[in-house]
């Protein structure tokens, strides 16, 4: 049985979860720590920290060039690894890891899982990982470093696919507003709330943050009628990429979603 | 030992379908119609007689007797180069858009390198009035450009892909990315026995059509159905697919891969994958790839556009493992020699890729009664100007 700070963070009828995700070592390499505690200092529930990679599939233009400079930067699984030694000394919030599975392969998935475990991560969100593989190798170490497995649904995901990802996820599920890679131009208030209703009807047992074109207070309110929370990815890189100081920017930008 | 793909989609430890939750609805509803589809006698009946009437098939199998004199060896060359189009390519595009139609799709999408696979695209979606957008690197669309006006001509989109670095590697990213967008009514011809599952054996199994020639074609030439050895150029890797497909189980028959190794394997310039990749997962399917020590998939290079891939597919990486097939590597100037050479001795100008599986000749030991058959995979109009440059240096020309 997994349980950590997701767990406690979920627990009871906590609404308006607020995620962000951030690129690791975007727009400075050693911007990745202090990213994290001006997120949380300025009231952030979750974090999202984006492992870069050169093919990121699931991502549009904006996380594309985040990875790309972070990249640049010289930023790797190691070097993440090596910022986040002692992050658990100054943030107490939930931790979540994303990025694509080959950095992780690459770096061992058991060796991936126990660094983990030891930084004081809480999940993972690997886009590229579906259930079955996650079942065939993945789970075990998962389990073993007490990690949860953030699945994904779509509004194209059927009733009986929603029913498998509900039974396996642990943590909470990320809802994915739209059929879209990240960062899309249309926003959530554009959709029909019919997909939003009928996933909230089936009374899934995990709850639920929306994720995707979420990017200021108006989508952020609305997406929060249907689930507890959401996560803004594109909208804080962006608002990351502009001039001035890492705190005023991360200040400025909570402000203005919640 | 088996060397097809099980229910899974796996080769032994390669393949699978490493896919976004997004793309899963596109990817089962594939999965599940797949086999039925192409095994049905409407299928089969379209099918052949595109190709025959079509692409112009069979392609011949041509016994090249000065290349045999050359060599003390007895040289076949499969002219998958005579298609329509110019290359192999058109025999995956032909299965995929019959395909995509029983499926009801209504809009095309394709990644291409060297613009064969986009043109054989662009083709088959003027045969069959469909919409179709072809996804080409910036570096691609300046270096290949004759190809990316035909494409034009034939009535396809070109998007140019500024991603990345801005080749085919990113092409298909920006393929995929089009697909998650447009997950209903679109299909995605993939140009490579790559991607996820049913890729790699959907594109093998349109593919196969050569090796099953080649079987009875060397049967009225030679009195059997087996040669001594199959070489085919290997980039995503279709062609050798498709070449070696019907002689897998029969292992007598040696099996002969030859990558790019550019500038040669230990410098940085190269696209030998198995020979200097490792196993991960790129383009939804765990295969040799390659990458730096961190996991982030690196550059690859190589003189020919389409051998321009820093992966290879899971049917490759799993006879590699397993020794069925063995992989070569051929440099640049090793290729532009082995291209001259057959222009010269055959009046036959190769593909620079398909000069690859040329090059690997000089690379064997043959005896003077072995049957080798080379793939032709594609020929060489749209490679003029690379030849060109090189061809009045003595240097790659045989004395």
């Amino acid at each position: 049985m997994i349980t950590n700070r997701i767990n406690k963070l979920f627990q009871g009828d906590k609404k308006n979860i607020l995620s962000v995700y951030f690129t690791a070592g975007y727009p400075k390499l050693d911007d990745t720590v202090p990213t994290i505690q001006g997120l949380e200092k300025h009231g952030v529930d979750l974090i999202e920290i984006g492992i870069p990679f050169s093919d990121p599939l699931a991502d549009g233009p904006v996380i594309q060039g985040s990875s790309h400079i972070a990249l640049q930067n010289g930023i790797s699984v190691k070097c993440i690894f090596e910022q986040l030694k002692d992050i658990r000394k100054s943030v107490r919030i939930p931790l979540i890891v994303m990025g694509y599975l080959n950095p992780v392969i690459s770096y061992g998935i058991e060796a991936f899982c126990k660094k983990c475990n030891e930084i004081g991560i809480d999940g993972m969100i690997l886009p590229d990982l579906p259930l079955n593989e996650y079942n065939r190798s993945f789970k075990s170490f998962f389990e073993k470093y007490n990690l949860h497995n953030v699945l994904l649904i779509t509004p194209e995901t059927s009733e009986k696919r929603l029913h498998e990802i509900d039974d396996a996820s642990t943590g909470f599920i990320y809802m994915v507003s739209t059929s879209s890679t990240t960062g899309a131009k249309k926003n959530v208030s554009d959709y029909s709330t019919e997909y939003f209703q009928r996933v909230n009807n089936m009374k899934l047992k995990n709850r639920r943050l929306i994720g995707f074109g979420i990017s200021n207070h108006k989508t952020f309110d609305n997406a929060c009628k249907y689930a507890q929370g959401a996560i803004i990815g594109s909208a804080f890189v962006k608002a990351v990429s502009q001039e001035g100081t890492l705190d005023e920017k991360i200040e400025k930008f909570v402000k203005s979603i919640k | 030992m088996s060397y097809k793909v099980n229910k899974e989609g796996y080769y032994g430890e390669f393949g699978g379908a490493f896919i976004p939750e997004l793309m899963y609805p596109n990817i089962k509803e594939l999965q599940d119609n797949y086999l039925r589809i192409i095994n049905s006698k409407e299928f089969k009946e379209e099918f052949a007689h595109l190709l025959k009437d079509y692409v112009g098939r069979p392609s011949p199998l041509y016994y090249a007797e000065r290349m045999s004199e050359h060599y003390n060896s007895k040289i076949y060359l499969k002219r998958e180069d005579l298609n329509h189009t110019g290359a192999h390519k058109i025999n995956n595009t032909v299965g995929q858009i019959i395909l995509a139609r029983a499926l009801g799709k209504k809009r095309i999408i394709a990644e291409t390198g060297a613009g064969q696979h986009g043109v054989a695209t662009a083709t088959v979606c003027a045969l069959k009035g469909m919409p179709c957008v072809v996804y080409m690197g910036r570096v691609d669309v300046e270096r290949q450009a004759p190809n990316v006006k035909k494409m034009r001509m034939l009535g396809a989109k070109v998007v140019t892909v500024d991603s990345g670095n801005k080749t085919l590697k990113d092409a298909t990213n920006e393929a995929m990315r089009d697909w998650i967008n447009h997950p209903e009514d679109t299909h995605y011809i993939i140009g490579s026995a790559v991607g996820p599952h049913p890729y790699p054996d959907m594109v093998t199994h349109f593919q196969s059509v050569i090796s099953e020639e080649m079987r009875w074609q060397l049967m009225e030439q030679t009195g059997s159905e087996l040669p001594t050895r199959v070489i085919a150029c290997v980039g995503g890797g279709s062609n050798a697919a498709g070449a070696f497909y019907h002689f897998l189980d029969d292992t007598k028959v040696e099996l002969i891969g030859v990558e790019a190794a550019g500038k040669g394997i230990h410098t940085k310039q190269s696209a030998a994958t198995l020979a200097i990749g490792r196993p991960g997962v790129l383009h939804s399917a765990r295969s040799y790839l390659m990458q730096t020590d961190d996991g982030q998939i690196t550059e690859p290079y190589s003189i020919s556009a389409g051998l321009d891939y820093p992966g290879i597919g899971p049917l490759h990486s799993h006879l590699y493992e397993t020794g069925r097939a063995k992989y070569l590597a051929a440099t640049d100037t090793e290729v532009l020699k082995a291209a001259f050479l057959l222009t010269r001795l055959e009046g036959i100008i190769p593909a620079l890729e398909s000069a690859h599986a040329l090059a690997a000749l000089d690379k064997i030991k043959m005896n003077p009664d072995d049957v080798n058959v080379v793939n032709i995979s594609g020929r060489g109009d749209k490679d003029m100007e690379t030849y060109l440059k090189y061809f009045d240096d003595e240097k790659y020309q045989t004395k």
